[in-house]
């Protein structure tokens, strides 16, 4: 898919004019402008520059940094499969693979449809393994569970 | 009069309590959602409060409810009353007294800040300093340094940090604690910006914990209605604010000076130490940084005295320590005990052995950059000296077992592989290291040239261990040798 710039977002200046003099303010605004479109475009990371005064490359190096500040729009279900120890105890290893074979995408890809990405501890070690699906935590997590909610 | 109690804790929420509490609201009984009291092996739990009894009921499914209300004791997933549970009746909670016993968001009835706000600095640091009480974040370090150092360090603005940035796998404490006891945390922040004379907090949570962020957010607002926050504290004339900022995915913002630059918005990248935070942290303002669990045992320490918390414990290993029981277990959760504890009794002792009914063949100790042991070393008490003798270190508490499946050459990989994602990369140790030490390992595990590389791993932790800037690519080897060390036949195969 091929981005229109436009040469300013309004409401992304907005979100960044509304968090200008919070500490960690540039911070707040890229996660809230991910929170309301999914993403951080390259418009909106030049409107949150120019509202913070900051240099396009700073704006860019911060959201590069970050896991949660994607730079592309994202499908309309998300999950996340935990990938660290104590998941790989139980088997996380194993239910990737499967998940994988479900939603046909592998781990770290997406289609137009979903994205699989790895999540490293979601808190849930004593009842592992778990994922995520669209921001709601599963524990004891297997494929039944994410097959109900989302049919292959 | 009978209550429900259902918790809305994420361990709950996640294996179903949602389903479970909307049961209950169906009976027409009153229900309370409840913390959790960290039996995440029983989740969801359900609490039956009847005449001043209180059954606890595990594995809860909402087709359980009608049953669980009409026969109560008699009832197949009745663990019995709470108080009796040995799960809980073994332990000593000093932090945890409060989490799961009623709705977090209720404010208790008793607050030690009242007294606090009465102390003067030095008597609330002298405290600290009788407590014996050690940074539970993972570094062990003494909390009364760094409140003495925040304290003498002169600054017009000061800062109390709080690191909620609970990444480290196995570990869930500080979330339990945020969910089910968020004034806890409250408290013990405030007191602490007393004695340092700081009166701006902030608490950095990781963007994976959204229910604890909820929670903690509402309970922020409570606090200020309350004037347990503000201007004003409590009519005192003292004032303390706290703020909640939520990270945006990213490990290495658990170490504490990557978590102040990110706290500025900025990337994560950690800084080089000295300065300490203590003198130049947020802002380069003199910062007290904490992980949750060392700020919510303050009012337990204040409320009954630095000495009795010092009477808990071993030697320097004072007080309670929250650990978290984790993996391939029977019955995994929060277990607060003093320190002094072997690894035995918290695994098979409370734990029951593993869940998949296989021998334990190891246990990670203190997350990701925490060492794998070997069974004969069970023995050992969990105290902060005799761990390091091992070669290990406690860090957060967590301790993650696993069976005799477990390959220890794929999980020295995952260490490196786990660095190289996570690394900030302003180090080249860490950034490159963690690269080149994933190759390599996947060369031993493929069975190619195992000895020469096998000595190139060594060298690459050594340089790793003493040349890295921070403990991420510092503590990287230490996962990796122990296993090299103690499971040698899973990488020369």
């Amino acid at each position: 898919m091929v981005e229109i710039e436009s040469k300013s977002d309004a409401s992304a200046r907005e979100i960044a004019a509304q968090h200008r003099d919070r500490v960690g303010g540039v911070l707040i605004a890229l996660r809230q402008i991910v929170r309301r479109f999914g993403y951080v475009s390259r418009t909106q990371e030049h409107d949150v520059a120019e509202v913070f005064n900051l240099s396009r490359a700073e704006v860019r190096g911060i959201v590069s940094f970050y896991h949660d500040l994607k730079t592309k729009p994202q499908p309309s279900v998300q999950v996340r499969v935990c990938q660290a120890e104590a998941c790989q105890s139980v088997g996380a290893r194993e239910l990737t693979k499967r998940v994988e074979t479900h939603l046909g995408v592998k781990l770290g890809e997406a289609t137009d449809a979903v994205s699989l990405d790895a999540v490293y501890c979601l808190g849930l070690c004593a009842q592992a393994p778990s994922m995520m699906i669209n921001g709601r935590p599963l524990a004891r997590a297997d494929l039944c569970d994410l097959a109900e909610q989302i049919p292959a | 009069m009978t209550t429900a109690f259902v918790p809305l804790d994420t361990a709950a929420v996640a294996a179903g309590a949602d389903a479970v509490a909307a049961a209950v609201a169906d009976t027409g009984a009153a229900m309370v959602r409840n913390g959790s009291r960290g039996m995440c092996w029983a989740e969801p739990t359900m609490e039956v409060e009847h005449d001043g009894a209180r059954l606890a009921f595990g594995n809860v499914a909402a087709t359980d409810v009608p049953g669980i209300v009409q026969q109560q004791e008699r009832h197949a997933k009745c663990l019995g009353e709470v108080s009796e549970i040995d799960y809980l009746h073994r332990q000593t909670r000093a932090v945890f007294d409060r989490a799961g016993t009623s709705h977090p968001l209720e404010l208790p009835k008793t607050t030690v800040l009242e007294e606090c706000l009465e102390r003067d600095a030095g008597s609330l640091i002298a405290e600290i300093e009788t407590s014996g009480l050690r940074g539970r974040g993972g570094a062990g370090f003494p909390a009364h340094i760094k409140w003495r150092t925040v304290f003498d360090t002169p600054g017009e603005q000061k800062y109390i940090v709080c690191n909620a940035d609970e990444g480290d796998s196995g570990t869930f404490a500080d979330r339990i604690l945020m969910e089910g006891d968020p004034y806890r945390l409250i408290e013990g922040m405030t007191i602490a910006g007393l004695a340092t004379g700081a009166t701006k907090g902030y608490v950095y949570l990781r963007s994976e914990y959204p229910i604890a962020a909820d929670i903690f957010q509402a309970a922020l607002g409570n606090a200020y209605a309350d004037d347990l926050l503000g201007t004003d504290i409590l009519g005192s004339g003292k004032a303390f604010d706290v703020e909640l900022f939520i990270g945006a995915g990213a490990y290495i913002c658990g170490e504490e000076t990557s978590l102040l630059e990110s706290l500025e918005g900025k990337r994560g990248e950690i800084r080089v130490k000295p300065p300490v935070p203590a003198i130049s942290g947020l802002f380069g303002a003199p910062t007290l940084v904490h992980n949750v669990i060392s700020f919510a045992a303050v009012p337990a320490i204040m409320k009954h005295s630095g000495a009795w918390y010092a009477d808990m414990g071993v030697g320097r290993s004072t007080g309670t320590m929250a650990f978290q029981l984790a993996g391939n277990v029977q019955r995994g959760g929060l277990i607060e005990v003093p320190f002094g504890i072997t690894i035995d009794e918290i695994v098979n002792g409370f734990g029951g052995g593993t869940r998949s009914g296989r021998p334990i063949r190891t246990v990670q100790i203190g997350g990701p950059l925490g060492a794998y042991l070997s069974h004969d070393e069970f023995d050992t008490p969990l105290t902060y000296e005799a761990i390091a003798e091992l070669g290990a270190g406690i860090g957060h508490g967590g301790i993650v077992v696993f069976d005799d499946t477990v390959d220890l050459a794929r999980q020295a990989h995952y260490a490196f592989e786990f660095c190289e994602v996570e690394s900030c990369g302003k180090c080249m140790p860490c950034r490159l290291g963690s690269v080149r030490g994933k190759e390599t390992m996947s060369g031993i595990i493929e069975g190619r040239d195992v000895e020469q590389k096998l000595t190139i791993i060594e060298d690459l932790c050594e340089v790793m261990e003493t040349a890295s800037l921070c403990q991420m690519g510092g503590m990287t080897p230490i996962p990796v040798m122990s296993a090299i060390k103690r499971f040698p036949e899973d990488f020369r195969r």
